[in-house]
């Protein structure tokens, strides 16, 4: 792999070279406009397959917790593989350990009972209004996150997704990057300058992604490099000889290595490659990676990322198990991302949202079922130091959704519109209208960023 | 048709089937293209199959645990541990690789394209996903004993055939489903395990096989349709063989009364309860409607015409979901002949039409796997609802630095003395432009021309 690597990279540069002598636009290489937001940065994490927020911070001091639960509850502080404490009725499951580091700093903050407006308990649907930001699955085919861009005003930030394909929520009128790990736009130096002009003349969505595919690229090589760099520098946390060896082979292997399609377990189209947990060096590399992306002079403010296989109908585990290693995964990539940030984590906010959560009581399969609210979390040096966002509805008889579901306490729109807000300062009736259709009922949820 | 035929004949290989090999849309104009897509429908027989006498899913469950006892004789004799998790890495590779890599070696030289295409759109409607680690080695049985015999068949069937099947029963946990009210639930709560009902295949029966969310039904009616099909399951794998691994209607799990779905009240016992409701959601309007515009999308535009939505679903109500009809009235629509390419291939529609084009059939596992890079690993849709049809999702600039990396690495295989204004012409026919001619033509070397053909927007298109 290092030697496939190192073969492509001159050629990679060559084409990178010969796209510019035609004239295309290399938007990442120009400086920023914007001063002000290029330096606020904006992570959404998605997770995929309704995350059980009652794992992810597990209430273990509400009196109902353990007995609704049965065998896939999380063990109380203190206890063999219990939840890492919060505060005195909320931890964190016992994969987030670097989440609960962070918490310690007051870098991390969970908000335990949000949920979008829909409530069909569909994924498809559900996930496509967490994205579209609209109040129905239906007739609004744009993301939330490319509308702030627009509302942000031309040119003044820039968006990437991570994986081949764009997610929904960064769809719309502006142009988004995406990157996954790969050997860049191969061998034959003309080619992209040759398909560019193709496009031009008669393609305009195929030359939009080309352009936009071009200037990562270029990117790429820097931010793939500095993350490397970064992880390397890392010290004690991991292993740092092991890492050395993995962190120039491992994404390339996750994505499309020789063999390794059919090998590695659940990953998705559009979303990151998603080892098991003998793959959470990858999961860090890839957090790192995304880093390296946003710190570059001119970087995205905003990226998008997915992670499936959230969807724990039967057989889920406790502190080990099936989500546990799915929970181990977002907690690395969670920590190879606020590493490479470096000294910009303290102006970045990271959100884990997921479509909905699961039903508060353990299903006949030791599993649980589309539920209503769950958690999300937020991370980053920009937050404001508190405790939990949104009430907490507690799990008391009468206080279940449909006596069912974990009851939303708050809009997932408050959630984002805080968010932007804070971060980025956008205005009330850009939210209430653009970004979020319909929705000047929902006030922006306050005191999130410092 | 208004079309004249030249162009009739490249459409009807490029967007109805799965993209020319050489001479294909030659020797198609020479007769009536329509007719050669008609002549494809199989109402008996359905869809090929890309190996011949495949291994049955059974055979695929019980091959796992014939392993698991060896390698526990292995242990108890005091040789090393047996890792389940690494064994079902090997077995997938071996398996799942093997049924992936002869699907696509049928797509890549199939003279009979569109009967695959159609297929391939079943495939995707009733995804099971190896992204489930029981259910890798069986997506490829699935595909083979569930759907492709029943894809010209009537719509009923193969929602049967799909929702019994083994594949489908354990990726949507339908086969651990409990009546609460059972005998067998006393029975495994005693013995202190969970049992109880999962509603993940009745949901998504109702919201993605058939009538879909739009049909407005409730929670209740989900949980209502789960109760019914408690019972089907799979023989266990240590029952004996001539169950172990196959479809099981198990009486002692079924929750017995009547239920009512939708307003209808199914008061039947066992296994024809949830048959009854089936027959019902397959004929119900909603999925005429819902089948009707996915078939559109599938074919013709991410935003299909209304009027061609409408011809699917009257053939649909008219014929009580023939597959053969409607795939009928498919090809007889002038608007899936729109001059104009609306469809952006899937990664694996480039993969398969690329190979066409060069004469080209993939023949080791590694050569499908960039399709992992490109966002569309083999069998393994994200969800079930399967893979993305629409150019939002895969016209996308990390996806389209993938295809370029990969055309060349196709172009720099065997082309000796090819030359690329044939191939062009042979891959495009009257669907090749002018401006794309002039490069490919200007090209400096046989690569450089094959990879333009390629990522031409009339080949990326269809």
């Amino acid at each position: 792999m290092t030697h496939a690597l190192t073969e492509v990279r001159p050629s990679r540069r060559q084409a990178l070279v010969a796209a510019l002598g035609l004239g295309l636009s290399i938007e990442f290489l120009g400086g920023s406009a914007f001063a002000d937001a290029a330096t606020r940065k904006l992570v959404v994490v998605i997770c995929r397959g309704g995350m059980d927020g009652l794992s992810v911070a597990p209430p273990v001091g509400d009196p109902h917790y353990a007995g609704l639960r049965g065998a896939i509850a999380i063990p109380g502080f203190g206890q063999p593989g219990g939840a890492l404490q919060l505060d005195s009725t909320f931890g964190l499951h016992p994969s987030l350990a670097a989440v609960h580091r962070l918490a310690a700093k007051g870098e991390a903050r969970i908000v335990p009972a949000v949920a979008t407006p829909d409530r069909e308990r569909s994924h498809f649907e559900a996930q496509d209004v967490l994205e579209n930001g609209a109040t129905a699955a239906y007739g609004v085919d744009s993301g939330w996150l490319n509308r702030a861009l627009q509302a942000m005003g031309p040119g003044k930030a820039k968006a990437i997704s991570v994986g081949a394909t764009a997610p929904l929520i960064l769809r719309g009128p502006v142009g988004v990057a995406s990157w996954s790990p790969g050997p860049g736009a191969g061998r034959d130096p003309r080619l992209p300058g040759i398909l560019q002009d193709i496009y031009a003349q008669s393609d305009p969505a195929l030359a939009r992604a080309l352009a936009m595919g071009l200037s990562t690229e270029s990117m790429a090589e820097v931010a793939t490099s500095d993350a490397t760099a970064a992880l390397a520098q890392a010290g004690p946390a991991m292993d740092g000889g092991q890492m050395a060896a993995t962190s120039q082979t491992a994404p390339t292997a996750a994505a499309g290595a020789p063999g390794a399609g059919m090998m590695t377990p659940p990953t998705a189209g559009g979303a990151a490659p998603q080892p098991g947990r003998q793959g959470l060096p990858i999961a860090r590399q890839l957090g790192a990676t995304l880093a390296g992306f946003m710190i570059q002079p001119g970087g995205p403010q905003l990226a998008a990322l997915s992670i499936d296989g959230f969807d724990t109908h039967a057989n889920q585990g406790s502190s080990q198990g099936q989500l546990a290693t799915r929970l181990a995964y977002l907690d690395a990539t969670i920590d190879g991302l606020a590493d490479g940030m470096g000294p910009a984590w303290k102006d970045t906010v990271v959100v884990v949202a997921t479509e909905f959560g699961r039903t508060a009581r353990v299903n006949g399969t030791v599993g649980t079922d589309h539920g209503t609210a769950s958690t999300a979390l937020l991370l980053g040096g920009a937050l404001a130091k508190g405790g939990i966002v949104g009430d907490w509805p507690t799990l008391a008889d009468g206080k279940l959704f449909e006596n069912r579901d974990t009851a939303p306490t708050l809009d997932m729109r408050a959630l984002f519109k805080g968010l932007l807000v804070g971060q980025y300062g956008l205005d009330r009736r850009a939210l209430d209208t653009t970004v979020f259709p319909d929705s000047a009922a929902v006030a922006p949820a306050s005191g999130i960023i410092a | 048709m208004a079309l004249d035929r030249d162009l009739a004949a490249a459409i009807a290989v490029t967007r109805f089937g799965l993209g020319a090999k050489p001479g294909e849309i030659a020797s198609v104009a020479g007769g009536d293209p329509q007719r050669w897509l008609q002549a494809q429908i199989r109402p008996v027989g359905g869809a090929d199959q890309p190996i011949a006498n495949p291994p049955t899913s059974a055979q695929r469950l019980l091959e796992f645990r014939d392993y698991q006892r060896q390698r526990q004789a292995a242990r108890a004799a005091g040789g090393p541990a047996f890792d389940p998790v690494k064994f079902a890495g090997n077995l997938i590779r071996q398996d799942a690789g093997a049924d992936f890599l002869a699907r696509a070696r049928l797509a890549a030289t199939t003279d009979a394209d569109f009967r695959e295409r159609w297929a391939l759109f079943w495939f995707n409607h009733f995804t099971v996903s190896a992204t489930k680690l029981q259910t890798a080695t069986l997506v490829g049985p699935f595909e083979a004993e569930a759907i492709r015999p029943h894809v010209f068949g009537r719509f009923e069937d193969l929602l049967v055939a799909s929702s019994s099947h083994p594949g489908m029963l354990l990726y949507l946990d339908q086969a651990q489903s409990v009546g609460p009210d059972t005998t067998a639930a006393t029975f495994l709560s005693r013995g202190g395990r969970h049992a109880g009902l999962n509603e993940n295949l009745a949901r998504e029966i109702m919201e993605l096989h058939t009538v879909g969310l739009e049909a407005g039904y409730t929670q209740g009616d989900v949980t209502e349709f789960a109760r019914a099909m408690t019972g089907w399951s799979i023989g266990g794998l240590r029952e004996s063989d001539d169950v172990a691994g196959k479809f099981l209607f198990r009486p002692a799990a079924h929750e017995p009364g009547v239920r009512t779905i939708m307003g209808k009240r199914y008061p039947q016992d066992g296994v024809q309860q949830a048959l009854a409701v089936m027959r019902d959601l397959a004929a119900s309007p909603h999925t005429a409607h819902h089948l009707a515009v996915k078939l559109a999308v599938h074919f013709v535009a991410d935003e299909p015409q209304p009027s061609l939505v409408a011809q699917l679903e009257r053939t649909w109500l008219g014929t009580g979901g023939d597959l053969a009809e409607v795939a009928n009235t498919l090809i007889l629509a002038p608007e899936a002949w729109s001059a104009q390419a609306q469809k952006f291939k899937t990664p694996y529609e480039f993969l398969v039409s690329s190979w066409r084009a060069a004469g080209y059939a993939p023949a080791a596992l590694q050569e499908v796997a960039i399709l992992t890079a490109m966002g569309q690993k083999p069998f393994s849709a994200p969800s079930p609802k399967g893979w993305p049809e629409d150019a939002a999702t895969w016209c996308a600039p990390d996806a389209v630095i993938k295809r370029i990396a990969w055309v060349q690495t196709l172009a720099a295989k065997d082309l000796a003395g090819r030359d690329p204004s044939q191939l062009a012409a042979d891959a495009l026919g009257a669907r090749l432009t002018p401006l794309v001619a002039k490069a490919i033509a200007r090209a400096e070397t046989r690569e450089e021309g094959l990879a333009i053909l390629l990522m031409s927007p009339e080949f990326q298109r269809r």
